[in-house]
């Protein structure tokens, strides 16, 4: 489990919700330069999966080791976890950059604000040095001259790759990225599409889950299908859509073609 | 002033534009309201003005000093009154709802002069605080009315932030959550401002109606501009001057706080949706 190669390694997550068990025993690997795409019908609990992986989501059941240090949890009293320790939470989130669906930029703070927030003021990284960093972050996503705008003032395409910066700007050990296209309206779902697609291309550990299936066989490493909480198939993008083994993927692939 | 324009134009799209201020039926109301402001030049009588100008001065200090203390400690109990209603444990939770609906459900006048009368009374009656270091303060009327004052501002913005609060969308907080931040941290930097920033038009009304619930100290003794404004009226038996005159300070006073609040607003631009 120290083996530092490992970027991310899950292993039996449970999730439920009261009677509901949405995750049923996930286990997944991420070495590092990984790019992991989760697929798979709505209710599948990939978001869910995601999510707990920073404990957004608290898991009922399972380990999450983060760069070989694992999460230390203990039982809340109702049958599910809690962290023991929120500053290790705290520190492991620190290395996690999540991208949301509805991209959650924080509207009181302009672009660069918001790239720079949690480098200075989570991180204690001085301030010029954050906007150094910042700024070609945003050089890089495009929005250089946006710099200065309030997000309520941009398309969702650029706020997604704002957000995308700022979960940049963190230098985590894996992105994580959760539906990052679904708020979009189609013709804004390329430009982010690209960004993400270059960040694969430079190996940056990643985990995507995602509807984009073409986006999905092209940029991942490695693909899973989750369905009703269980992984039931995995592998490489190209024997994963090229060849699917199990019904359920079948179904699924050729539904969304 | 580039910017906001076309934002007001948006809700408000039969806003006049700026060269139909010179419309004839404009024209003619100016006129009119010309006339009556020369005629209430004129005809009524100004000459005690000077007489009366430092007392005036002093006056309108008094009201803003009561004004700004009130508001801004005020403001400051109510972020705790506001925060336990969204987040906090029952009990408190149920403590501020109690105590912002008791004080929002009474006259600031009553309360006023249970503060004044009643406290006021009850504290003279004991020699330890008469000999007390505080009883020079005690004694004299501006605590009560401060008092009386910053607890009402209190409990109004109280249920203003409670909204506020609880209206900062959850992503938001996710987001910082997400990205390690600890409670304070996410609270300082994120959860207040972004609540403040979503209560300050609610602010900017509430404030003016605290500026003019400050003259209910005049009633308590303490000398502010309106109780300076009634001095004028019983010295010299005239009852419209300084009454306008009263009128005029009060709406300039409230012009100003509103271009100051707009100015706070504007600072953070927000889309109208």
């Amino acid at each position: 489990m120290t083996d530092t190669a490992e970027a991310l390694h899950v292993s039996n997550l449970h999730k439920r919700f009261g009677a509901l068990e949405v995750l049923k025993g996930v286990s997944l690997t991420a070495k590092q330069g990984d790019v992991i795409a989760i697929i798979g019908g709505s209710g599948s609990g990939k978001s869910t999966f995601l999510r707990c992986i920073n404990l957004l989501e608290l898991p009922s059941a399972g380990e999450i080791t983060i760069h070989g240090e694992t999460i230390t949890m203990k039982s809340d009293g109702h049958g599910g976890l809690m962290p023991s320790n929120r500053k290790q939470v705290q520190r492991i989130r620190t290395q996690l950059g999540m991208v949301f669906q509805s991209f959650n930029l924080w509207q009181h703070m302009t672009v660069l604000q918001n790239v720079i927030e949690v480098p200075v003021h989570v991180l204690g990284m001085p301030r010029d040095k954050a906007v150094e960093i910042g700024e070609a972050l945003l050089r890089r996503v495009g929005l250089y001259e946006k710099r200065d705008v309030y997000p309520s003032f941009m398309s969702g395409g650029q706020q997604q790759r704002a957000a995308i910066a700022r979960a940049l700007a963190i230098q985590p050990l894996v992105m994580l990225f959760d539906e990052p296209t679904s708020a979009l309206d189609p013709e804004l779902v390329g430009e982010v599409l690209t960004v993400i697609g270059d960040l694969a291309k430079e190996k940056r550990t990643m985990i995507l889950v995602t509807h984009e299936m073409k986006f999905a066989r092209d940029v991942s490493s490695h693909v899973v299908f989750l369905h009703n909480g269980v992984i039931e198939e995995q592998g490489p993008p190209a024997q994963l859509f090229g060849d699917p083994k199990s019904e359920r993927l079948k179904k699924f692939i050729s539904s969304i073609h | 002033m580039s910017e906001p324009l076309p934002l007001s134009a948006i809700t408000a799209p039969h806003l006049p534009k700026g060269r139909s201020l010179f419309e004839p039926h404009r024209l003619f109301l100016m006129a009119v309201f010309a006339v009556i402001v020369f005629c209430a030049i004129w005809f009524l009588r100004w000459d005690w003005i000077p007489r009366y100008q430092d007392r005036l001065i002093a006056g309108i200090g008094q009201s803003l000093l009561m004004l700004a203390t009130t508001t801004a400690i005020g403001f400051l109990f109510a972020v705790p009154l506001g925060l336990v209603q969204v987040t906090g444990p029952w009990p408190l939770a149920w403590l501020a709802k109690g105590f912002c609906t008791i004080i929002r459900g009474t006259p600031l006048l009553l309360q006023l002069w249970l503060l004044y009368y009643g406290l006021g009374s009850v504290f003279a009656q004991f020699p330890e605080i008469r000999s007390s270091f505080l009883w020079p303060y005690l004694r004299q009327a501006w605590p009560y009315g401060f008092t009386a004052l910053m607890i009402s501002f209190a409990a109004y913005e109280g249920e203003v932030m409670r909204g506020a609060f609880a209206g900062v969308p959850k992503g938001e907080l996710e987001a910082g959550r997400a990205f390690g931040m600890g409670r304070f941290t996410l609270f300082r930097r994120i959860w207040l401002p972004r609540a403040i920033n979503r209560a300050l038009p609610t602010l900017t009304g509430e404030t003016v109606l605290q500026l003019k619930s400050t003259p209910l100290v005049a009633t308590i003794t303490v000398i502010d501009v309106y109780a300076v404004i009634s001095k004028v009226r019983q010295d010299t038996y005239l009852t419209y001057e300084p009454l306008l005159l009263l009128a005029l300070i009060y709406l300039c006073l409230t012009g100003i706080l509103i271009a100051a609040f707009r100015l706070l607003e504007n600072r953070v631009p927000t889309r109208g949706a």
